[in-house]
């Protein structure tokens, strides 16, 4: 009993408040006002319940697995949501539903939290849709809107597909070896063509919801569509979480075809770099720029994937780190824009620096370390990446990937040219940021800066394996 | 031992100066800020005095010899098992010797400012920059590493652009910080590979390590080393002298000097500060630094810096002679003194007695760095006084500015190398380690030296000779105490500070040396340093036609070295006309119709494909799914079959 406590601490946690939301929603209800600080104590209490008592152990029989390193990941995924609870205070005080909007995202986050634990793949079917579903209805949160509607309707209809074929390659998984088990697996993959069409059917669901190219076309509308803070969430927790399992299952699973999954890793990774590139350029919206604009980050993201050593999952986990405090950061201001102004034209941003320098200067920050300059944290996560995806060896690879850094270069810097640069006779309004969304990007900003700086950060990831 | 916490207060004093000042200097301190940052620096120097003491006297010598310290050393970012990059402090002999230098004459330009940047605007940011200056310095004398050292080395770059700068109104200031910048950049340059290459022949950047390794004769790094080479040179020769470059680019050598003159354009005390006794001599302190890598493993870069040094000295002293600006003469008479220090080090040899260069250059590092910063502070005091650079504005000012005028004195007597001031005992020993190991130098530095005295006395007489002075207007005389009270202090070091036994303190295995005191040896350098005093004092004690009529007979060789020999013209001949024409156009050509054409061939290419792939991005969601199939399918085809 005393072991079910410990290891499974962070989600009985979050089911925890989930409970106590649902309490308060069925009983009086409770003003946002006061609901929002106490949801994000109880984030921050999840928090910091992460980063004590880790230890490695099973449960269920090997149903549920957790390490020290899976917990970290636990705790990156928890600090997204605390952070998505900071940035986006100022949309989430103006929602209806401020409990629903929790009750579903925590749910999603329990999903997550599932999913990087479980041990078999009936765990892993189970824990994916329950951190996808709730999503779906996240994203037609902007009631009055009908874009939002329109994006949780391809959410929800897309994913159920892409289930399909995962199930699909369940199945036939089973058919092949009879077994489910994560550890079982492994000896009794044959490396048949069957089984390499399983594997295919199975990584097509992870690349849906990491929205990897060509898997990634519900991306872009349910980015535009879904409020702010769940596009947040979309492009940075659900990513997270996803690429986390993607190496669990790849570097452990399907450990006896490295070499047809190497291959895959880079056609796709190359894919999503290119084609992610190509469309950032050309948005105006500011939240299918940053949409277009983690297609590409993800190809990265595989660049380190793709090795398969301990190196490789420790540059991908520092990443997602660093992702996650950039990628919030720029989500954030947004969101505080959008909110107050109701604009999400980059065209837009023109003069932002004059009227709210913090904001301008937080942007350019998170827009310099998306892009990988020196000295910010984006830079030694990307750096990191190139050098795991080095060990193998394929140059000609790390060159289109160092190529795809410089394109992303430009449309960045576009970006923050309009906010310093460009003149504006009717710039946005001068916003008076609320205090914890203020806190919030100041928490991104020092992330960025710092997790570059301090290299313990790094090697603590490391010692973790 | 050495007591971490004092030696790490030295620079960081200075730091926390720049934050206070530098964030709130405007609102809160205003004509306070000087005060705080001189009481600051005082206690940064108290600290370096008590540190030179203790380590010179008490803990320092261990069987006979210096030994090295590294109080204090962290991580600072650790890449991987075998890289990381670490910060320290080290203690050794000279960079205690510099930890003197730099606070004491940081503090002298502290007070000294007090007086001179009265009522300036930005008088609170002057005293930050200064603070970041003397940071950015000290910080650069404790490196325990390779990386470190040029981390320090940049900002002190920076801090010096800024300082140089301070007038940013004055558009030639601008351009000379500017210059300065760019110029120090591209030997920057040279260093930073310069020290990847030492660094990873060693693989260490820790200066102990990397000094131990690549010297021991048949080390396992050395023997690697051995093995790499670039165009018939050796890798580690092109380290090393990649690493002179750097050097030579902070200390002005020739031909890297042509920042030097315009940096001038600072305000009169940041010259002092900078160009008379920290940053320019950094180059100095850097080869002595590295001296066993470069006297042991490389010998002939080291005979190179040795022919550098001379070159610079001698040039710089010929154009000395015919500046008019009193500050640009101080400018070039710097660079010529480095020079000194550069075939000090480049004469001398490892260890014992054939390490006298070494020592001679440090005991000259230190002497010059009284005598230059007080000369400097004089001609502050003088362009206070005429509100002028240029020598025809002034003369007869001995009467009207005291205190100045025999300071100055002592000072020009000091650099002249007259017995017994500081100046004759370091050039002495200079001249000594040259005559041992290289007579040809010998002759060039004996050369210098007669120039040394001609061109100093020449400003001597002058600014308080020459033609008798006729105040006008008002006047606010020399300054007041806080401007008179660091030339008096700085006179006494130029007075007394060749009486230090220097040779038992440095030297460049760490043992003691004992200087020989050689009469005869000394006649011919003093006499011509003599001659060159009275040629001065016939020719400008009083205004006559002598000087011109001089000129006009020397002809070409007066207008040329007037001209500085024509070398900035050189580098704008070099940059304007060949690289522009020859790589600048062909350049041009190039971008505007290759690379332009490929870029746009590649926009063309993007909005082509992307108009392509939006038609799939219908927003259609049967149509998602049907791809998502297709690429489910297509992927299995493709590695069942193909793969």
């Amino acid at each position: 009993m005393n072991e079910l406590l410990l290891l499974m601490k962070n989600e009985l946690m979050v089911t925890a408040i989930i409970f106590l939301l649902l309490f308060i929603k069925v009983g009086k209800g409770m003003s946002n006002d006061r609901l929002l600080p106490l949801v994000q104590t109880l984030l921050l209490a999840n928090l910091v319940l992460g980063c004590f008592f880790n230890q490695e152990g099973s449960l269920f029989g090997n149903m549920y697995h957790t390490t020290p390193l899976i917990a970290l990941q636990k705790s990156i995924l928890g600090l997204g949501v605390y952070l998505i609870s900071l940035v986006c205070s100022d949309w989430l005080k103006k929602t209806e539903h401020l409990a629903e909007f929790f009750l579903l995202m925590l749910s999603a986050l329990l999903g997550m939290y599932l999913l990087i634990s479980g041990g078999n793949l009936l765990i892993f079917y189970l824990s994916l849709e329950l951190a996808t579903i709730p999503v779906a209805a996240m994203a037609n949160f902007d009631l009055d809107k009908k874009r939002s509607s329109e994006g949780a309707m391809k959410l929800i209809l897309s994913s159920a597909f892409s289930s399909g074929i995962l199930l699909f390659g369940i199945s036939l998984i089973y058919g092949i070896t009879g077994t489910i088990s994560f550890s079982e697996l492994p000896q009794l993959a044959d490396g048949s063509s069957l089984f390499i069409m399983a594997f295919i059917f199975l990584f097509s669901a992870l690349a849906f919801k990491l929205s990897i190219v060509p898997f990634h076309l519900w991306t872009a509308d349910v980015y535009e569509g879904a409020p702010v803070p769940v596009t947040a969430f979309l492009s940075v927790v659900s990513k997270g979480a996803v690429a986390f399992v993607l190496m669990t299952v790849l570097y452990k699973v399907f450990q006896p075809i490295e070499s047809t999954w190497y291959l895959l890793v880079v056609i796709l990774s190359v894919a999503s770099m290119l084609i992610g590139n190509l469309f950032a350029v050309r948005q105006q919206n500011i939240k299918r720029f940053l949409a277009f604009s983690s297609i590409a980050q993800v190809g990265f993201i595989l660049v380190g994937v793709s090795s398969g050593d301990i190196g490789s999952s420790t540059a991908v986990v520092y990443f997602v780190l660093v992702y996650l405090f950039s990628n919030l950061a720029a989500f954030g201001v947004a969101t505080v824009i959008a909110a107050y102004s109701g604009k999400e034209n980059i065209n837009d941003y023109k003069g932002l620096y004059q009227t709210n320098p913090f904001l301008s200067w937080v942007m350019a920050l998170a827009l310099f370390s998306l892009a990988g300059i020196p000295p910010t944290a984006g830079f030694f996560g990307k750096l990191f990446l190139l050098t795991a995806g080095g060990s193998k060896g394929s140059y000609i690879y790390l060159l289109i990937a160092a190529l795809n850094m410089i394109i992303s270069l430009y449309y960045y810097l576009r970006v923050v040219r309009a906010m310093f640069m460009d003149k504006n006779e009717t710039p946005v309004p001068a916003i008076q940021t609320g205090a914890s969304a203020k806190l919030g990007l100041i928490i991104c900003g020092i992330g960025i800066v710092l997790t570059g700086m301090m290299g313990w950060i790094y090697d603590y990831i490391q010692s973790l394996h | 031992m050495p007591n971490a916490i004092n030696i790490a207060l030295i620079p960081l004093l200075p730091f926390a100066g720049f934050l206070l000042l530098g964030l709130f200097g405007k609102k809160f301190f205003g004509k306070t800020a000087g005060l705080i940052g001189t009481a600051l620096l005082l206690v940064s120097c108290l600290l370096a005095f008590q540190t030179a003491y203790e380590y010179f006297f008490v803990y320092g010598k261990v069987n006979g010899a210096y030994q090295q310290f590294v109080p204090l050393q962290f991580v600072w970012l650790q890449f991987s098992q075998s890289l990381s990059i670490d910060m320290g402090l080290m203690i050794d002999p000279i960079s205690v010797v510099m930890l003197v230098v730099v606070t004491f004459v940081s503090l002298m330009v502290h007070i000294y400012s007090l007086g001179y940047m009265k009522g300036e605007t930005r008088f609170p940011v002057y005293y930050a920059f200064l603070g970041l200056f003397s940071f950015s310095m000290l910080g650069l004398v404790l490196a325990s590493n390779i990386f470190q050292i040029y981390i320090f080395w940049e900002l002190v770059g920076v801090s010096s652009f800024l300082l140089i700068g301070f007038y940013y109104e004055k558009p030639s200031a601008v351009a000379a910080s500017k210059k300065a910048f760019i110029v120090t950049r591209f030997a920057d340059f040279g260093f930073l590979i310069g020290i990847l290459i030492l660094s990873y022949c060693s693989n260490t950047l820790s200066f102990t390590e990397l000094i131990q390794r690549l010297t021991t004769p048949g080390s396992a790094e050395l023997q690697t080393a051995a093995g790499y080479s670039f165009l018939g040179i050796s890798a580690l020769t092109w380290g090393a002298a990649l690493v002179f470059i750097g050097g030579a680019g902070k200390s002005a050598m020739f031909p890297l000097h042509i920042w030097l003159p315009d940096a001038m354009e600072g305000p009169t005390p940041v010259s002092a500060l900078i160009h008379a006794a920290t940053m320019v001599v950094a180059g100095v302190y850097l080869v002595a630094r590295l001296f066993p890598v470069f006297a042991i493993t490389t010998p002939e870069v080291l005979e190179g810096i040795g022919w550098v040094g001379a070159v610079s000295a001698i040039i710089a002293a010929v154009i000395a002679c015919t500046q008019t600006d009193i500050k640009r003469v101080l400018a070039y008479s710097t660079m010529s003194q480095i020079g000194y220090m550069m075939f000090a080090l480049g004469v001398s040899k490892y260890g014992g007695e054939e390490g006298l260069g070494y020592t001679a250059s440090i005991f000259h590092l230190f002497t010059h760095a009284m005598f230059k910063a007080l000369l400097f502070l004089g001609a502050g005091s003088v362009i206070h006084y005429v509100h002028s650079n240029e020598m025809k504005d002034m003369g007869g000012l001995r009467k009207f500015l005291p205190v100045t005028h025999i300071t100055f004195l002592i000072a020009c007597l000091a650099i002249a190398g007259v017995p017994p001031l500081a100046g004759f005992f370091s050039k002495e020993e200079i001249l000594l380690a040259a005559y041992q190991h290289n007579q040809a130098i010998y002759y060039i530095a004996l050369i210098t030296s007669g120039i040394t005295a001609f061109y100093m006395f020449r400003l001597y007489f002058n600014i308080f000779w020459s033609k008798p002075h006729h105040p006008h207007g008002e006047h606010h005389g020399e300054g007041g105490f806080v401007m008179t009270l660091p030339l008096v202090l700085l006179a006494l070091g130029a007075l007394f500070a060749g009486f230090i036994p220097f040779g038992t303190l440095v030297s460049s295995d760490g043992k003691p040396l004992e200087s020989h005191f050689h009469l005869s040896f000394s006649i011919a350098p003093v006499a011509l340093g003599l001659a060159g005093i009275f040629t001065a004092m016939a020719l400008y004690k009083s205004q006559n036609e002598k000087p011109a009529r001089i000129s006009a007979t020397m002809g070409g060789l007066y207008t040329a070295a007037y001209h500085k020999f024509y070398i900035d013209e050189l580098y704008l001949f070099i940059t304007k006309k060949i690289l522009f024409n020859l790589v600048g156009r062909p350049a041009a050509w190039f971008d505007r119709n290759v690379v332009d054409g490929l870029v746009n061939v590649t926009g063309n290419i993007t909005l082509t494909v992307s108009e392509g792939i939006k038609k799939m991005q219908s927003g259609k969601v049967q149509q998602y799914g049907i791809y998502v199939l297709s690429a489910v399918i297509v992927l299995s085809v493709l590695f069942i079959y193909v793969w």
